[in-house]
C-alpha cells in the first residue's frame, strides 16, 4: 500500500433534518474516491466553483469533519481512529494552507510563533540557535529575507509575505504531502505568482505532493499535472491538465473554460445562452445528472440516471452520457487516470525570486 | 464620432466628449502616524459611453477614487485637492444635500459586496421603491409597478424576484438586484468597484453581460474598478493602471494587453497565468511603497528592472507617449 492518504466513496451531506422533521439535506460531495500517492509526488489540482464540495475534500482530507458515509483512510488506517503515534505521524506527514492568511495568525503572537510551535512540538531542533537556523533556512526557501520578517508581528506584514510565511510553516515539517485551499486567491496578482512558484520548487526540490484546491482554472493549468473538476459534489472530469483544459469534454468544463475572460482583447469572450440558474440548491433526492438542467446537450438519459465516469482517453474520464459508448470507470478507480508523471524542471527554476 | 459599436469589441470612440472630467484629485487619510497619501493628484476623463477601467494591486488607491467621486470619503479620510466635473457639475462644490441627490440620479456605485448591502429583512421590491422614492420619483402605485418590471426586465430577473427576500436570491441574483437599483434613475456614470470579485467565474460572465448590456441601453459610462487583467481585457475600452496613488500608464486596452508600456505594466500583464501556455510564474519582486513615506522620484523605482538615476530625483508626469496612450516613466 502505497497510498498516502485515501478517501474511499466518501459522501458528505450536511443539513436534513432526522429527528424533528425529514428533510433532505445538502449533498456537498456525493460519493467521492481520490487516492494521495507519495510517490512519485505529484501536483494535483481540484477545481469547482463555490458549492462543489472542494473545501469538503479538504477538510476531510484533513480530518477536520468526517463523513456522512465512506472513509478517509491515511497508511491504511481510519482517520478519525489514528492511534496517538499514527497522529503525530499523520500530522507530520500532511500539511495545510488555508485561504486567508490574515485570520490563520494570532495578532498578538510574533510570526516566529507559527514557526516556532511545529519545530518545539516535533522536536526539529535541540538548541535555540538551531531552531533560529532552521527558520531562516525555511523563510529562505520561500523567498523571504528572514531579516525582514522574523520579530514582526501579523500586522506589519503584507498578505503575500504572511502566507508565504505558511508556506514556510508547511515546509518546516517536511511534509509527504501539502494541501493548499486556495492558497492565492486573497493574494494581488503580482504576488500570486511568486506564491505559485515558490509552491512548485518545494514540490519540485524536496518530493512534496501537493493538493491544489482552487477555483481558478488558469493557476491550476500553470502549477499541476491532474486535475479534477467537481460539479456539485461530484467529478464531472479528470485526468492529465493538458488534456483536460486544451480539449474539455465534458459539457460543464467547457462552459467553465468559455467564461473565464481572456486577457487578450481580441480574443472575444464568447457567449451562449445560458439554461437554468447556477445556483439552484441540490438536494439527496435529485436524480440524474446534476449538470442536466444547464447542459446545451442533454439527452433523456441524463434526467434519469447519473453518469458514471467514462475513460475517453488513455489519462482523462468524464462523467457524461456523451462518451457512454467508453469504458466505464468504476467511482474508486479515478486514480487510474490520473498520471503520475513527474513535472518538468522548468527553465531557470531553482531560484525563487524575493 | 462613429461608434463601431460591438458589444464586446473595442469601439473607436476618439471625439467622444467626457463626462467625468477628475483633475488633480488628491485623497489623503490622516493618521496618527501622518498623512497617507492613498490618492496622489490623478486626472482622467472618461468619455461618454466609455467603458474605462482602473486596475491596481491592493493599497493603490482605486476603491478611495470610487469613493472619492461619489464624495463617500469619511475621517479620517479627506479630499485634499482636486476637481471632478460630472456632466457640468463640479461635484466638489456642491452643498451635501444637493449631492446627496446626485448619487444614484448622475453617478451610481455598484459595490464588490453589494449583495450584501442589501436590507435582509426588506423585499427587493421595497428596495427598489425606496431608491425611488428617496430621490422624489413620484409614481402611482400602478405605475411603480410597472417601473420596477421594467427594471428587474432589464438585469434579466423575473418578476417574482420583487416579491422576495435577499436571501431566497442566489449571489448572482442579489448582484443583478443592486444593478437595477444603481441604474433605476438612468444615471450617467455608473461605477463598478470589483463587481463581479465574489461570484463564480460563470455568474461572473452573466452579471458582467447584464451590466454591459444596461450601460448600453442607458447610454451610460461605466467605470469599472478591478484586479483582473482578464476581466478588463474583455469589457474595457480604456484601462488606467495604478500604482501607489496614482497612474503609470492610460491606454486603450487593445494597445496596452498588447505592448504594455510602463515597467510595471510589462511586469505586471507578464505575472499573469493564461491557458495558452505554460511557463515559469514570475512576480513583481518587492513590495509597493509605504504611501505614509513616498519614495522620492518615481514610487515604482524601488521594484523597477529599468531604473536610473534620473527616477530617483525627479518623479515622472503622466504624458502622452503614443497617440491616446499615456504613460509616466522616464523611459518615454
Amino acid at each position: 500500500m502505497s497510498e498516502l492518504l485515501e478517501v474511499r466513496h466518501a459522501t458528505k451531506v450536511f443539513g436534513g433534518g432526522r429527528l424533528f422533521r425529514k428533510r433532505a439535506g445538502m449533498v456537498a460531495l456525493d460519493d467521492f474516491s481520490l487516492a494521495v500517492q507519495s510517490e512519485p509526488p505529484t501536483i494535483t489540482a481540484i477545481v469547482g466553483e463555490s458549492g462543489s464540495g472542494k473545501t469538503t475534500i479538504a477538510r476531510l482530507l484533513l480530518g477536520l469533519t468526517s463523513p456522512t458515509s465512506g472513509e478517509v483512510l491515511y497508511r491504511g488506517n481510519n482517520i478519525q481512529s489514528l492511534t496517538r503515534e499514527k497522529r503525530l505521524q499523520y500530522l507530520r506527514d500532511v500539511q495545510v494552507i488555508f485561504q486567508d492568511p490574515y485570520e490563520v495568525y494570532n495578532p498578538f503572537y510574533k510570526v516566529d510563533h507559527v514557526l516556532k510551535t511545529p519545530i518545539t512540538e516535533f522536536r526539529l531542533a535541540t538548541s535555540t540557535q538551531e531552531a533560529q537556523r532552521l527558520m531562516e533556512e525555511t523563510l529562505n526557501a520561500v523567498g523571504l529575507r528572514p531579516e525582514e520578517t522574523l520579530g514582526r508581528h501579523p500586522h506589519q506584514l503584507s498578505g503575500g509575505q504572511r502566507q508565504r510565511i505558511m508556506v514556510a510553516r508547511a515546509l518546516l515539517i517536511q511534509p509527504r504531502l501539502i494541501i493548499a485551499d486556495e492558497p492565492v486567491s486573497m493574494v494581488d496578482a503580482s504576488l500570486r505568482a511568486t506564491i505559485l512558484e515558490s509552491l512548485r520548487l518545494l514540490h519540485l526540490q524536496f518530493g512534496i505532493s501537493m493538493l491544489y484546491i482552487t477555483h481558478d482554472l488558469t493557476t491550476a493549468y500553470q502549477i499541476s499535472q491532474n486535475i479534477i473538476v467537481l460539479y456539485k459534489g461530484e467529478v464531472a472530469e479528470a485526468g492529465d491538465v493538458d488534456l483536460v483544459v486544451k480539449t474539455p469534454q465534458h459539457p460543464y468544463t467547457q462552459l467553465l473554460i468559455d467564461s473565464i475572460p481572456a486577457i487578450d482583447p481580441s480574443k472575444t469572450w464568447k457567449k451562449e445562452k445560458l439554461v437554468g440558474d447556477p445556483s439552484a440548491r441540490v438536494s439527496t433526492a435529485a436524480q440524474g445528472c446534476k449538470f442536466a438542467d444547464r447542459c446545451p446537450y442533454v439527452m433523456d438519459i441524463c434526467r434519469n440516471e447519473a453518469p458514471p465516469l467514462f475513460r475517453t482517453d488513455e489519462g482523462r474520464a468524464a462523467a457524461c452520457f456523451l462518451y457512454r459508448d467508453r469504458p466505464q470507470l468504476g467511482g474508486s478507480d479515478m486514480n487510474q487516470v490520473l498520471g503520475t508523471h513527474a513535472l518538468a524542471v522548468p527553465e531557470g527554476a531553482g531560484r525563487v525570486v524575493a | 464620432m462613429a461608434l463601431t459599436q460591438s458589444k464586446w469589441g473595442m469601439a473607436e470612440r476618439t471625439l467622444e466628449p467626457a463626462i467625468l472630467e477628475v483633475r488633480d484629485l488628491t485623497v489623503h487619510y490622516h493618521t496618527s502616524r501622518g498623512a497617507v497619501q492613498a490618492v496622489n493628484a490623478v486626472s482622467f476623463d472618461i468619455r461618454e459611453h466609455e467603458r474605462f477601467g482602473l486596475v491596481g494591486e491592493s493599497g493603490s488607491g482605486k476603491s478611495t477614487i470610487a469613493l472619492a467621486l461619489l464624495r463617500l470619503i469619511r475621517p479620517p479620510g479627506r479630499i485634499e485637492n482636486g476637481r471632478v466635473v460630472l456632466d457640468g457639475v463640479d461635484l466638489l462644490a456642491l452643498d451635501d444635500e444637493a449631492m446627496r441627490k446626485m448619487r444614484l440620479a448622475k453617478v451610481a456605485l455598484v459595490a464588490q459586496g453589494a449583495m450584501n448591502s442589501l436590507n435582509p429583512v426588506a423585499r427587493i421590491r421595497a428596495q427598489l421603491r425606496d431608491a425611488l422614492q428617496d430621490h422624489d420619483v413620484e409614481l402611482s402605485p400602478k405605475a411603480l409597478d410597472k417601473r420596477i418590471k421594467e427594471l428587474l426586465d432589464s438585469v434579466g430577473l423575473r418578476r417574482e424576484v420583487a416579491y422576495m427576500f435577499p436571501h431566497e436570491l442566489s449571489g448572482g441574483m442579489k448582484q443583478r438586484v443592486c444593478i437595477a437599483i444603481a441604474i433605476s434613475l438612468r444615471p450617467k456614470l455608473i461605477i463598478a468597484d470589483e463587481p463581479t470579485s465574489a461570484l463564480d467565474v460563470v455568474v461572473q460572465r452573466q452579471v458582467m453581460d447584464t451590466l454591459l448590456t444596461v450601460s448600453e441601453e442607458l447610454g451610460a459610462s461605466i467605470l469599472l474598478i478591478g484586479h483582473d487583467m482578464g476581466l478588463m481585457a474583455q469589457v474595457a475600452d480604456r484601462v488606467g493602471i495604478m500604482y501607489a496613488g496614482n497612474f503609470v500608464e492610460v491606454s486603450p486596452s487593445s494597445g496596452l494587453f498588447r505592448e504594455p508600456l510602463h515597467p510595471y505594466s510589462q511586469l505586471l500583464i507578464n505575472s499573469l497565468p493564461s491557458l495558452e501556455s505554460k511557463g515559469r510564474l514570475q512576480g513583481i519582486p518587492g513590495l509597493p511603497p509605504s504611501l505614509l513615506d513616498r519614495p522620492t522620484g518615481c514610487a515604482f523605482r524601488t521594484r523597477c528592472p529599468r531604473a536610473f538615476d534620473r527616477c530617483v530625483t525627479e518623479e515622472p508626469l503622466l504624458r502622452e507617449a503614443q497617440p491616446d496612450r499615456w504613460v509616466s516613466c522616464h523611459l518615454y
